[in-house]
């Protein structure tokens, strides 16, 4: 097994992660987990039971944001430097078409229909929308500076966009594709998720250090979250990834240059655990039951596995160079 | 005081609510994506700049005058305030002044002031700075320092009201020390030019070297007639004429040259009588931002600048740009738009300031010097951004870099 061991921490870590997967039942259900690599132009194919590289697949230049599709067919990956969109058929592990972007793809989202896909164009302030399929362009929505979070609400009816540059969240209206609502947050949000029950938005502020809590009927911010980590200087925390658990009771939040996902209660927003995990985590994913997180870690080229349960790292696997995001397929 | 901060909002507001009914910005429930007039808040703001003359950089590559230097990236700035502000229901209008060479900066100041216009993006240098800030008029303006780097401004001839963005020479001589100082290259030969600014450079470089437990080896002062830039096989000249300036040296690791006026630095490289790299002015140099940066979005702005000035942006330019962020930022998560808050904002360590560097930026309470990473570049990439690991501070680690509170000079008389 391919470990990447850092630090005298790192190392225990995953000797122990090596013992659990050698001795512990096999888990119920296995996934493959397709991580970009920002300065390797590749995605990473591991298996989540082995934890083993299974492929990597070559892809244009600059891959930074990948999701999957709702039916485990398709990955999509950003690739800004060529302002296009790569989709791996997952089984063929291969790219095998590409979709017209618009410049400067950084993230997308698909809503669980899976018929459009909406892609954040960083350097050109605009929202584009496409048939998932054809590529047919839906629409091109024009956003505040740097467009980067994406997501598309459980009940398919909102898009969420962040505009990194102007510290805003925008709500696209799914069947009008028009803007809906415009909310001032932290500055320079990157990332932005629902809650499992679809009411609140939770956006995170990279530069503020902050997470802003929107209420998706009213438009407000009802909360902001703060961290702290002692020893750790304010500057360097700054939350990027947000994942929530399976039940919606707890968010995970990645905190970049302060090596640790913070967990949020989502009832008191109170953080209850900072976990290290590698360097400069930014985007995360759960496994398909919800029991392991990915994060994926910039700095150190790896993926540590956190136990949701016992809020432990188990594990760092390395994969390629300067690792963005991550989609799991089950 | 409080009667002539109130005389100076009202006037500010008086531009401003033309249209508007409160000064406070429709802020989170803001606007539904379109641009709601009714109430749009508007925010005034000045550039002031003069054509100042100045030597044509030595390298051909580089424009002898850019004439819309500093003011190309307020407008870039403006622009993102607006594309931003029309989505809640902000906006900010940029009033350009730029005094010609032989024009007075004092009276172009006492225009704007007159007019109502407190906030004050000054690409300046220091005396007139200084002119523009000891007005009765300016006492309760914001400057904004987006070009001169002198220390001085920073102590003895700090002012309450202006803010530096541009990082003062004393951080860049710390930027570059802390790096050389990693690197192990502690024995630097200080080549200076003889002009005042870089007898004061000079300083700097000492002061870090005395910091940072470097060694200057030896000083040597040059002077060289800088002339035509253009001259047909000038090379030759050149290349025995550095040489010269380089013998004899005690053993080094770099040559640390300080030449603020661009006449000679750029002719070491490679010519000196040691095979040594050369920093400071020229060679690896410690900047605020260089072209061929592109960490943390910055591409961003490059290209957006691009394509507003059809030409690579400077470190004015960012500056200039950081400025109109600055007032935009201040406005938008400040919540209003009058002086007194703006000013309260920025002094505050609430101030978060995005500017392609990673971190949020504030200022420093004693002297009003933004703190910020300082890149470390060569002409065509970054080599590296200080402070460097280990150069730790119990505060900010970017406070590291120039002076810091016990050493500062700086009393701001209110």
């Amino acid at each position: 097994m391919k470990t990447v061991n850092h630090h005298g921490r790192h190392t225990r870590v995953a000797a122990m992660g090596f013992l659990l997967l050698v001795f512990a039942a096999p888990p119920a259900w296995s996934a493959t987990l397709f991580v970009s690599n920002e300065r390797g132009n590749s995605v990473t194919v591991l298996d989540s039971n082995t934890l083993k590289t299974i492929k990597t697949i070559p892809t244009g230049q600059r891959p930074r944001g990948i999701v999957a599709g709702p039916h485990g067919k398709w990955v999509y990956v950003a690739v800004g430097d060529s302002n296009r969109i790569d989709v791996i058929d997952v089984a063929k592990l291969a790219v095998t078409r590409h979709l017209p972007s618009g410049a400067d793809p950084e993230l997308m989202a698909v809503g669980n229909d899976g018929n459009r896909i909406y892609i954040a164009n960083e350097n050109n302030a605009q929202v584009t929308v496409l048939n998932a399929e054809t590529g047919k362009l839906l629409a091109e929505i024009p956003v505040g500076s740097e467009p980067e979070g994406m997501r598309v609400s459980p009940d398919n009816q909102i898009t969420v966009a962040t505009a990194e540059g102007s510290s805003l969240v925008h709500f696209i209206d799914n069947k009008t594709l028009k803007l809906a609502a415009t909310v001032l947050v932290g500055t320079r949000p990157r990332v932005v998720t629902f809650t499992p029950d679809g009411r609140y938005v939770w956006a995170s502020s990279e530069v503020g250090g902050t997470v802003s809590v929107i209420d998706v009927s009213t438009h407000q911010v009802v909360q902001t979250i703060n961290f702290a980590i002692p020893g750790m200087r304010a500057e360097f925390i700054q939350p990027v990834g947000i994942t929530m658990s399976m039940d919606g009771t707890k968010a995970f939040v990645a905190l970049g240059p302060a090596n640790h996902v913070a967990v949020v209660d989502t009832k008191t927003y109170k953080v209850s655990d900072y976990i290290v995990v590698g360097q400069r985590p930014w985007h995360m994913a759960l496994s398909p039951d919800g029991s392991k997180l990915y994060t994926v870690n910039g700095f150190t080229n790896d993926v540590t596995v956190v136990d949701v349960k016992s809020l432990k790292p188990e594990v760092s696997v390395r994969v390629g160079r300067l690792p963005w995001g991550i989609a799991v397929v089950p | 005081m409080k009667l002539a901060i109130a005389a100076s909002v009202a006037a500010l507001l008086a531009l401003t609510v033309a249209a508007t009914t409160s000064a406070t910005p429709a802020g989170p429930q803001g606007a539904n994506g379109s641009t709601v007039k009714s109430n749009e808040v508007v925010t005034h703001y000045a550039y002031l700049g003069k054509e100042y003359r100045e030597p044509a950089p030595l390298s051909l590559l580089k424009p002898a005058v850019i004439a819309d230097e500093g003011l190309a990236g307020v407008r870039l700035g403006t622009s993102y305030n607006n594309l931003a502000g029309k989505f809640l229901g902000l906006k900010f209008v940029l009033d350009e002044t730029m005094v010609p060479q032989d024009g007075d900066v004092v009276a172009a100041a006492k225009k704007l002031l007159a007019s109502g216009q407190h906030l004050i993006i000054a690409d300046l240098k220091a005396p007139d700075l200084l002119a523009v800030a000891d007005l009765p008029q300016a006492k309760d303006a914001i400057i904004l320092n987006i070009r001169a780097r002198d220390d001085v401004l920073r102590q003895t001839q700090c002012r309450l009201g202006v803010f530096h963005l541009i990082p003062s020479d004393a951080m860049l001589t710390d930027a570059l020390a802390q790096y050389l100082v990693w690197k192990k290259w502690t024995r630097w030969f200080l080549v200076r030019g003889k002009h005042p600014a870089d007898i004061e450079y000079a300083n700097d470089i000492k002061r870090s070297a005395k910091l940072y437990g470097a060694k200057i080896v030896t000083e040597r002062a040059y002077e060289l007639e800088t002339g035509a830039r253009r001259v047909d096989t000038g090379y030759q000249e050149i290349q025995t004429q550095m040489p010269m300036l380089t013998r004899g040296v005690p053993d080094y690791d770099v040559a640390f040259v300080a030449d603020k006026s661009n006449s000679f630095g750029l002719y070491l490289q490679y010519r000196t009588t040691d095979p040594r790299p050369v920093v400071g002015t020229d060679g690896l140099v410690a900047t605020a931002w260089g072209a061929a940066y592109e960490s943390y979005a910055a591409q961003t702005l490059h290209d957006d600048f691009l394509k507003l000035a059809h030409r690579e942006i400077t470190v004015r330019d960012y500056e200039g740009w950081l400025a109109a962020h600055l007032l935009e930022t201040a406005v938008q998560q400040g919540k209003a738009n009058n002086v007194d808050t703006i000013r309260k904002y920025i002094s505050s360590d609430n101030l978060k300031l995005a500017g392609y560097k990673g971190e949020g930026m504030n200022f420093r309470p004693w002297d009003n010097q933004l703190r910020q990473p300082i890149l470390l570049m060569d002409p065509l990439s970054l080599v590296s951004i200080s402070p460097q690991p280990g150069f730790l501070h119990p505060n900010y680690n970017t406070d590291t870099l120039g002076y810091d509170e016990p050493q500062s000079l700086c009393k701001f008389s209110k």
